[in-house]
């Protein structure tokens, strides 16, 4: 064997340390302060996005033409909209719009790309090569343009932001989950489950799915913050939710015409998108620090 | 693509000098490296870097022939893609091309035009005898062709690409060595919550704000369009960021464990000054994978440039494109969806190419 001493000896490292119990990962998730600072940043959009009808005293979708493009003041601490909207309430109902954007786009991607990324890695062969030969060249569109392509075929709506933010990312998961099952594959308790005489689609929900747990968490927190991203992307480019819907990427879109004028506008839906896909990026660090250690925090 | 992200089976036999894995998994946890090769850095967004250090059979021309070949099969999977495009649509693609008001003729007219009354395979053989002779069909707003289309406003987003690609490199090579030889230290941190606001940042929104803040308030440059050399700072900076945080990354990890080898200890032995040794010893090395991050971020600046020259009023490919969308112009979209795709595939073949003549550790025989 050609492999260096120090990859295998790691290697064994790793496994011995794989399961570790659920109060470590906690603890060790708690002591990153920064990963914590994430974790109570969503919180607080989660909550803030749920309690929008009982906090806010406007109706984000109400417009007051006598009070178009009116800077911050007390009774709309963010100023209103060229509609005399409250953009307070916009950017906070807004919050639920791309949550729900991200949380069903990934599970979206994860639905399709974890049972491929399974199936690949598993039984390799013909079934292995044709699903790599499709997602290198899905991958040749690069990052946001394939989103963008598949919007511009769908066409608008909530369903097809979901759907195109959703497909332009199973590759990750197909990838990660591949490289997670050609690793667990060859492991002995998977052997042994074979020579017990277990059915491949056990060891796949006993063996191969726990041990990709891990990563895919890690992944998907991270994965929500760039789905996030691309549907107000898409958004912005007036290519996503229809508006009077109050998406983040709408509304900048729709601002962009009156920034010379008035800065608040695209200012404030602008900064929340940036803050939640913070949020989930730091959450996802810290995720990746508490259940492998040995990982640097970005 | 690139094929350098793909050699993830332990048991496929190394083709040359570097592969990067996607997977979020510590490579050691993913069983030996494979024959040959060794584990690398991480690249700062859970990619590993992965080094062949065997000998290339075939000699260097041998490895260009083999990669471009392998680039072949994924460029033809484009086109199929490209061509599926409108037609995977349930629905009548010369309705959807006609729109919803065009009479019964316009739409037996457009059916013709598209050459939708012959077989799919058929259909296909021509899309790509078109394709080969240059001609990605005609506007259906202007009538006037693709290519003409697209040629007329490609060398604004060239320019564009280039300079962010520059930008980026620069930068974030710059701030990356400046960070791995001050390690945990206030610039550290600074840095690194930097590059996280980076990823993080909507690239159209920082856009929005540079322009508000340089155009509007301080009338520095210009606040959109391409008029003049002032005008291309702020969408060039713009465009960049992302890629500035992802490289800094990179070459920050990538200096560290560069730090750390055997050479560089013989060096700092050897008495030269410290210096010499980061710039000489440990950069050199240090950059080998870089280029390949640079190559995988080309494709993440196509994208976001679509977005950016949008914010930007610049009269590039990207924005005809969004303006295609919304028209439901396809021929054009086809046209410019696969212009992008083809450049990022043909960068990517490139990089993979350039990395195989720089690192040293490769040999060919």
């Amino acid at each position: 064997m050609a492999t260096s001493i120090r990859a295998s000896s790691t290697a064994k490292a790793a496994r011995d340390r794989s399961f570790r119990h659920p109060l470590e990962i906690l603890e060790r998730f708690g002591r990153n302060r920064i990963a914590a600072a994430g974790l109570v940043a969503l919180l607080v959009m989660l909550t803030a996005s749920a309690l929008a009808g009982v906090i806010l005293p406007y109706d984000p979708d109400a417009a007051n033409l006598e009070l178009t493009l009116h800077p911050p003041t007390l009774a709309h601490p963010l100023g209103t909209d060229q509609l005399g909207r409250d953009i307070l309430s916009r950017v906070v109902y807004g919050g639920r719009i791309s949550l729900v954007i991200g949380v069903l786009a990934v599970a979206l991607s994860a639905a399709i790309g974890i049972p491929l990324g399974v199936l690949s890695g598993f039984y390799g062969g013909v079934a292995d090569a044709v699903i790599l030969r499709v997602i290198d060249v899905v991958l040749a569109f690069p990052g946001f343009l394939l989103a963008l392509t598949l919007i511009s075929v769908l066409g608008v709506g909530l369903a097809n932001v979901i759907i195109s933010v959703g497909i332009a990312s199973v590759p990750i998961y197909v990838r990660l989950v591949r490289g997670v099952t050609l690793t667990v594959r060859e492991m002995t308790y998977v052997e042994s489950a074979r020579a017990t005489g277990q059915r491949d689609r056990l060891i796949m929900l006993r063996h191969v799915l726990p041990n990709a747990a891990g990563p895919i968490v890690v992944q998907s927190s991270l994965q929500l913050g760039a789905a996030i991203l691309t549907a107000a992307g898409l958004g912005f480019l007036g290519l996503g939710v229809r508006p009077p819907t109050p998406e983040w990427g709408t509304m900048l879109g729709e601002a962009q015409t009156y920034i010379l004028t008035s800065w608040f506008i695209a200012t404030f839906p602008g900064l929340a998108i940036f803050l939640a896909v913070m949020a989930f990026n730091l959450l996802g660090d810290g995720l990746r620090d508490a259940l492998d250690p040995r990982m640097k925090v970005l | 693509m690139p094929p350098s992200i793909d050699e993830d089976s332990p048991q496929e036999t190394p083709a040359y000098g570097v592969a990067i894995y996607t997977a979020l998994v510590p490579p050691p946890a993913r069983g030996p490296a494979p024959r040959g090769a060794s584990w690398g850095e991480e690249d700062g967004c859970g990619r590993y870097i992965v080094r062949w250090d065997g000998l290339v059979t075939g000699g260097f021309l041998g490895f260009v022939a083999r990669r471009t070949a392998a680039a072949i099969p994924t460029l033809f999977g484009v086109t199929v893609i490209v061509f599926f495009m409108i037609r995977i649509l349930p629905g009548d693609p010369a309705r959807l091309v006609a729109g919803l008001l065009a009479s019964d003729d316009e739409v037996a007219r457009i059916r013709v035009q598209l050459g939708l009354t012959k077989p799919l395979v058929v259909q296909y053989g021509l899309f790509l005898d078109h394709l080969l002779r240059g001609d990605l069909g005609k506007s259906i707003k202007t009538q006037a062709p693709v290519t003409s289309e697209i040629r007329s406003r490609l060398p604004q987003t060239a320019l564009l690409a280039a300079t962010a690609t520059t930008v980026a490199g620069v930068l974030g090579i710059a701030s990356g060595i400046l960070v791995s030889t001050r390690k945990y230290t206030a610039v550290d941190y600074l840095v690194t919550v930097l590059a996280l606001a980076g990823v993080s940042i909507p690239v159209f929104w920082l856009g929005l704000m540079l322009m508000l803040l340089f155009a509007v308030f301080l009338h520095l440059v210009p606040a959109g369009g391409a008029t003049g050399p002032l005008s291309i700072i702020l969408p060039s900076i713009t465009l960049a960021a992302f890629s500035i945080a992802i490289i800094e990354r990179m070459t920050r990890n990538s200096m560290l464990e560069s730090l750390q080898q055997d050479y560089v200890r013989t060096a700092r032995a050897k008495g030269l000054v410290e210096r010499a040794v980061v710039y000489r010893h440990a950069l050199r090395n240090a950059l080998i994978p870089v280029v390949t991050v640079l190559g995988l971020q080309f494709g993440t600046l196509l994208g976001g440039a679509v977005l950016t020259e949008t914010t930007f009023a610049w009269p590039g490919i990207g924005r005809l494109l969004v303006d295609s969308i919304e028209a439901r112009d396809y021929p054009i979209i086809q046209g410019v969806v696969l212009l992008f795709a083809v450049t990022f595939l043909l960068v990517n073949l490139l990089v993979d190419l350039l990395y195989g003549y720089i690192d040293p550790r490769i040999k060919y025989g």
